[in-house]
């Protein structure tokens, strides 16, 4: 590796009678300086991270910047995946620099990166090292104590995480208490076992899938949170008690597949529960529920006369590719116009809840504009769109915090989109 | 410096509390314990002497269910020892954890004791004055911060006192200190390190001999009656602040 030093130029290449095409181009006219490595900085910072198992890719960016347009924090923020690397050329150390708390893993400058820089493995990488080293913001400790006690995030009662149920108004296997073997083990999640709106999402599952006639149970009391989000956020240690956890649960009870109503736990059981010995077939919510479409179409009784756009959960869109189902089901229902907005697909915005985000807008409130969430919430008021559809639980619970926040409340409405589907298939108590 | 750190586990306010059938304690079916919030600052103050000082920090706490995680957790954080003491039976009195420490504390040797300022369960907050007169050593309560002298003779250490005034008394060592609150929020162990600390220690027990000490017996355990005088105010935020400001005005809360 070369020595870091300040002499700007090795060597210098002059000819002094050279003619070129016919043209003269003798003495300075001919230059050329040898190609030199600069490598004017320290490499010790840098050096810190591309250690650490999982941060080797951050060593690889040439600064071409393509990553910064499509940074949804760059948009609100100063943040950029670029920068991170730059800082580190510049003594920045991102183990004690606020660029630590705030990417949200949504995989977009990956997406575009030549260099396949990984933000979702150096960050989780660097945050670990944080974690720990005792550096967590206070609301991200909370969470990890939470979620390591009472196995959710949000610190309610373990017994109470099927609660839901009992206003569903349909029956629900809880495995626990039927342990009978089904077609289908319903990981229902943390947000919706315990959020207000998420609850909504989880009784309109249950309605939808006791109305296709689907063989299904959830776990109840025994099961916890996946940890994805707990993991991107720093504290390995945990995600791998909750996998743990998790799969000795899963194994306990016999099924065929499990169906997810996030995003995240969908990344986590395709790709990180088989490295602790958890291999089992997942599909999410709305990958599941496409194929029964014709049968859909036929039990759809309600026309719901929306103009409709759908925010991509990046752990659903960019992660796993998946873009269509959740889309193909809004289509289905009768009376409803999709619309969508500029960031979609591919290029979807991020809501600011993942890779830890969702637990720190009060540390990052310092360094956005604006909360993600807030942005998003303002790009779906322009369509002229009526309804915000969501598959992601951390979803909801953000963007209506947003559509108060932004002064829309009343233009735009939030729902996921199997509370739509709820309602067209009559239910009385779809809201 | 030796620095022994005195907790309890105290129920757990995640799950709703219910009084049992005799009507004079809690239902234990479903109770779930957790270390006694103050206790986590005697031990975190506990901890950043150690860091400071180099002390040697043992960590104590009655059996209970659920002692062995807290514990391992405490030498997860930065202690050297943990011990369960036990013999005592199910939720022991500030008394006979007192008179347990003090015929047990003696051979372990120390230089300062820590304990919560008082523990949820029974808001009594007596085990470490108890302690200290037992065995006749200095006591200040409702700590929120300790120093110590480099040769570990003496402690300073801080009070709050209502109407913000702040004192910091001189105490010689040994002495029992009541925390209130260590000088930094209790630092966060991964589950990593928790994990590796039940690997590398082994936790040890300390027999109490029951001695006895005069209790209270509880009467009645019931939740407060609730008195229903909350009062809804609708309208504008202007309409809301003008009525706000018309109750402040004439009930005298502002002129």
């Amino acid at each position: 590796m070369p020595k870091p030093g300040l002499d700007k130029v090795d060597r210098i290449y002059e000819k002094d009678v050279a003619v070129l095409e016919g043209m003269d181009i003798s003495g300075h006219w001919n230059r050329m300086f040898e190609q030199r490595v600069v490598w004017d900085y320290s490499t010790d910072v840098l050096e810190r991270i591309t250690g650490l198992p999982g941060g080797e890719s951050l060593g690889w960016c040439y600064q071409c910047g393509k990553c910064v347009p499509v940074c949804p924090v760059d948009v609100v923020g100063d943040y950029g995946p670029r920068k991170v690397y730059r800082k580190a050329q510049l003594g920045i150390d991102l183990l004690r620099d606020p660029d630590l708390w705030l990417c949200t893993t949504c995989m977009n400058c990956l997406r575009v990166c030549p260099k396949e820089v990984n933000m979702i493995e150096i960050m989780p990488a660097a945050r670990e090292v944080a974690v720990q080293e005792g550096r967590v913001p206070p609301e991200l400790q909370k969470v990890f104590e939470n979620t390591a006690r009472y196995g959710n995030p949000m610190g309610e009662s373990p017994r109470k995480r099927a609660e839901w149920v009992k206003e569903a108004g349909v029956p629900v296997t809880v495995l626990p208490l039927d342990p009978r073997p089904v077609d289908v083990l319903w990981y229902v999640g943390s947000y919706p076992s315990y959020h207000p709106r998420g609850k909504d999402a989880a009784r309109a599952m249950a309605r939808v899938f006791h109305a296709l006639g689907v063989d299904y149970g959830i776990l109840g009391h025994e099961e916890k949170e996946d940890g994805d989000s707990i993991r991107l956020a720093g504290e390995k240690g945990l995600f791998e008690v909750l996998a743990e956890a998790n799969i000795r649960t899963f194994r306990k009870y016999t099924f065929n597949r499990i169906v997810v109503t996030g995003p995240h736990e969908y990344n986590a059981f395709k790709n990180f529960y088989p490295r602790y010995g958890g291999s089992f077939d997942v599909l999410h919510y709305t990958q599941f529920l496409a194929p029964f479409l014709p049968r859909l179409r036929e039990m759809f009784v309600k026309e719901l006369p929306y103009t409709v756009t759908f925010h991509d959960p990046c752990y659903l869109g960019r992660h796993h590719g998946e873009y269509d189902a959740p889309r193909r089901l809004l289509q289905a229902i009768p009376g409803l116009r999709l619309v969508e907005m500029p960031r979609c697909r591919e290029n979807g915005y991020c809501c600011g809840g993942g890779g830890g985000g969702m637990w720190l807008d009060g540390f990052s409130r310092d360094y956005l504009r604006e909360r993600l969430s807030d942005r998003r919430v303002r790009e779906a008021v322009e369509t002229g769109a009526e309804i915000l559809a969501v598959c992601c639980p951390y979803e909801v619970s953000r963007f209506e915090d947003s559509v108060k926040a932004t002064g829309n409340d009343g233009k735009l409405v939030v729902r996921d989109i199997i509370e739509l589907l709820d309602e067209a298939l009559g239910s009385p108590r779809a809201t | 410096m030796h620095v022994v750190v005195v907790g309890k586990l105290v129920p757990d306010l995640v799950e709703d509390l219910e009084v049992d059938a005799s009507g004079r304690g809690l239902d234990r079916q479903f109770l779930k314990l957790v270390l006694n919030e103050f206790d986590e600052h005697a031990l975190e103050e506990a901890v950043l002497l150690k860091e400071a000082h180099g002390a040697r920090v043992t960590v104590l706490a009655p059996e209970a269910e659920g002692v062995d995680d807290a514990l391992y957790t405490a030498l997860a954080k930065g202690a050297d020892r943990a011990m369960k003491l036990v013999g005592l039976g199910e939720a022991p009195s500030s008394r006979q954890i007192a008179a347990a420490l003090a015929s047990a504390l003696p051979s372990l040797g120390f230089d300062l004791v820590l304990t919560g300022v008082q523990a949820a369960d029974d808001l009594d907050g007596q085990v470490g004055m108890l302690l200290a007169g037992y065995l006749g050593l200095p006591h200040v309560g409702v700590v929120t911060g300790v120093e110590l002298d480099p040769d570990g003779s003496r402690a300073r250490v801080r009070k709050e006192y209502p109407g913000g005034w702040l004192a910091e008394l001189e105490v010689q060592l040994p002495a029992v200190l009541g925390i209130q609150a260590a000088k930094q929020p209790p630092r966060y162990v991964p589950v990593s390190r928790v994990r590796q600390a039940m690997k590398e220690h082994t936790l040890e027990e300390l027999s109490a001999e029951p001695v006895p000490v005069p209790r209270l017996s509880v009467r009645r355990l019931s939740k407060p009656e609730a008195a229903g005088r909350a009062e809804f105010l609708d309208g504008s935020p202007q309409e809301v602040a003008a009525q706000l400001v018309s109750i402040l005005v004439e009930r005298g809360l502002v002129r």
